[in-house]
C-alpha cells in the first residue's frame, strides 16, 4: 500500500480539474455548472458514506449483511435503470430481475469456480461492478427499444395485421435491443489493455500487486461483465417488448 | 348470404376528440363494400377497427356473429387481413416478405405459390429474389398485397391500396381484387375514391366527419 499517496490536501488539489471541467462549461456557456457541482458534491457524500459502510461491513463479515448490502445494489442499480426507460410500463420490476439474474448467475459461476470467496469484501465490490454494467447494458436496451418501436410502429403494424403474434412483431427490434445492450463491453473487451487498464487491474496494480497476476482478475472482469451484460440485456428485452403492446395485442 | 362483418353503433373517441360516431353497417360474405368520403373523415379507422388493430370506444363488431373481441387477435387477423395504403416492406428481399407469412404460421415455404402469387400481379419470377430497394411504388403494393394473399383470408381490408398507383399497376390490382371477390368469394371491404372499385362494390358507404352519410345497395 505503500504506493497509495492520496490524501485529504492532495484530494483538494485535485479538486482543481472539477475547476477546469468548469471552466470549460462556463466557456462555453453549456449551461451545465449546477449538474457539475451537484454530481461532484453527490459523489462525495456518496463515497464517504459508501467507505464507513463497507469498513463496517468488511469487519463485521456476516452473510445477512452481505446479502443486505448486495440488495441495496440491486434496488439502487433498478432504479437507476426504470429511470432510463422513459415510461415502459412495469420497467423497475423488469431491471430488478435483469440485474438480480444478471448478477445472480455470474456470482454463482465464479463461486463454484472458488474464483470468489462468499466474503464481504470480495462479494460486495464484484456485485456493484456487475450490477452497474447491467445497469448501463439495461438503460441502452430500454432506449433502443423505445426507439425503434417508435420508428418502426408501421412495419409493426403490419406484422400484426399479417397474422403474427407479439413476439414475432417485435422480434428484429428485440434482436437489436440485445445487441445494443451487449455491444459496449464487447467494444471495451476488445481494446482492454491497449487502451484501457480498467477498474480492477488498475486498483491491485496501484495496491502494488504484480501487473502479471494483475490481468488474471482483469480477464475474470472481462468473462463476468460479457455474461452480465448479455443475461440482463436478453432478460430487460424479452420481459420488455409485451409492454410495448395492448391486451388486445395492438400497438399502445 | 350471411353476415360477416357486422358493425354496431361503433363509435370512437381519442382524447375526448370524437373520431367515428354511431357507425352501423353489415356486410355479407362475399361482398364488395366500399367506403367514401373526403380525408381525414375517418374511413381508414372504420377498417383499423374491423382489422383489430385498434379498439373502439361503444358500440359491437361481429365477425360470423360473434363479437371480434371473444376471438384471439392472431387467429382474427389471418382471417380479416388489412392492406395498408402506403406499405412497408420488411427485410431486404422480396422473398423475405413472402416467406413472412409461411413463418408466422410454423410452415415450410412454398417457393412455387410464392411465385405464382408474384405473377398474378404481373411481376416475373425472378423478382423473388429481388430488393425491396429495387422496386417501385407500385410493385410494392404489389408484393405487399400478394403478402396478404399468401394464405387468403376470409375478409380482405384495403385501405386506399391503389391511390398513389400508376394505370398500369391499378388496372393489375383491380383485376386480382375482382378476382378475389368473383372467385374466391373473399369478402372485400374498400375504402378508396377510385371510380373502378367503386364501381365493382356491392354496397357503397359515405362516411363524412366521422359518422355515416349513406348507404347504397347496389
Amino acid at each position: 500500500m505503500n504506493n497509495l499517496a492520496v490524501n485529504n490536501l492532495s484530494l483538494v488539489f485535485a479538486f482543481s480539474l472539477v475547476v477546469v471541467s468548469l471552466g470549460i462549461v462556463y466557456k462555453e456557456k453549456l449551461g451545465l455548472e449546477k449538474d457539475i457541482i451537484y454530481s461532484v458534491i453527490r459523489a462525495i457524500i456518496q463515497l464517504v458514506i459508501v467507505g464507513y459502510i463497507l469498513k463496517y461491513v468488511f469487519n463485521i463479515n456476516n452473510i445477512i449483511l452481505t446479502l443486505v448490502m448486495m440488495f441495496i445494489v440491486f434496488f439502487n442499480a433498478s432504479y437507476s435503470a426504470y429511470k432510463k426507460s422513459a415510461g415502459i410500463p412495469h420497467s423497475f420490476q423488469i431491471s430488478f430481475i435483469a440485474i438480480f439474474c444478471s448478477t445472480s448467475v455470474t456470482l454463482g459461476l465464479l463461486l463454484l469456480a472458488g474464483t470468489l470467496k462468499f466474503i464481504p469484501s470480495q462479494i460486495i465490490p464484484i456485485t456493484g461492478m456487475i450490477a452497474s454494467n447491467s445497469m448501463v447494458a439495461i438503460g441502452l436496451c430500454y432506449r433502443n427499444l423505445n426507439s425503434n418501436f417508435r420508428d418502426q410502429r408501421q412495419q409493426i403494424l403490419e406484422k400484426l395485421a399479417l397474422g403474427a403474434d407479439l413476439k414475432q412483431a417485435s422480434y428484429p427490434i428485440i434482436r437489436e435491443s440485445i445487441k445494443t445492450g451487449m455491444s459496449p463491453t464487447i467494444d471495451s473487451a476488445k481494446t482492454v489493455g491497449i487502451v484501457s487498464l480498467p477498474g480492477m487491474m488498475s486498483g491491485l496494480i496501484f495496491a502494488g500487486v504484480d501487473p502479471v497476476f494483475a490481468i488474471k482478475y482483469q480477464i475474470m472482469v472481462t468473462f463476468m461483465l460479457l455474461s452480465a451484460t448479455s443475461i440482463s440485456s436478453i432478460t430487460v428485452c424479452y420481459l420488455s417488448y409485451k409492454q410495448f403492446f395492448n391486451d388486445k395485442k395492438q400497438l399502445r | 348470404m350471411k353476415n360477416i362483418i357486422d358493425l354496431q353503433g361503433v363509435s370512437l373517441k381519442i382524447n375526448d376528440q370524437s373520431i367515428l360516431k354511431h357507425i352501423s353497417f353489415k356486410v355479407n360474405s362475399g361482398d364488395f363494400l366500399t367506403i367514401t368520403g373526403p380525408s381525414g373523415s375517418g374511413k381508414s379507422t372504420v377498417l383499423k377497427l374491423i382489422a383489430g388493430l385498434i379498439s373502439r370506444t361503444s358500440g359491437d363488431i361481429k365477425f360470423e356473429n360473434q363479437s371480434i373481441d371473444g376471438y384471439d387477435p392472431i387467429d382474427y387477423r389471418r382471417d380479416v387481413s388489412y392492406c395498408f395504403q402506403t406499405p412497408v416492406l420488411f427485410g431486404e428481399t422480396v422473398k423475405d416478405n413472402l416467406e413472412f407469412p409461411y413463418v408466422i404460421r410454423k410452415k415450410t415455404f412454398d417457393e412455387a405459390h410464392a411465385i405464382a402469387e408474384l405473377e398474378s400481379v404481373g411481376l416475373p419470377s425472378h423478382y423473388l429474389s429481388k430488393s425491396i430497394n429495387e422496386l417501385s411504388g407500385g410493385e410494392k403494393q404489389r408484393v405487399a398485397l400478394i403478402r396478404n394473399l399468401i394464405f387468403l383470408p376470409k375478409v380482405l381490408l384495403l385501405d386506399e391500396i391503389t391511390s398513389a398507383l400508376d394505370s398500369e399497376s391499378k388496372k393489375i390490382i383491380h383485376t386480382l381484387i375482382n378476382h378475389l371477390n368473383d372467385s374466391n368469394k373473399i369478402t372485400i371491404l374498400a375504402v378508396t375514391h377510385d371510380d373502378n372499385e367503386i364501381q365493382m362494390a356491392d354496397q357503397l358507404i359515405n362516411i363524412e366527419n366521422g359518422q355515416m352519410m349513406e348507404v347504397t345497395h347496389e
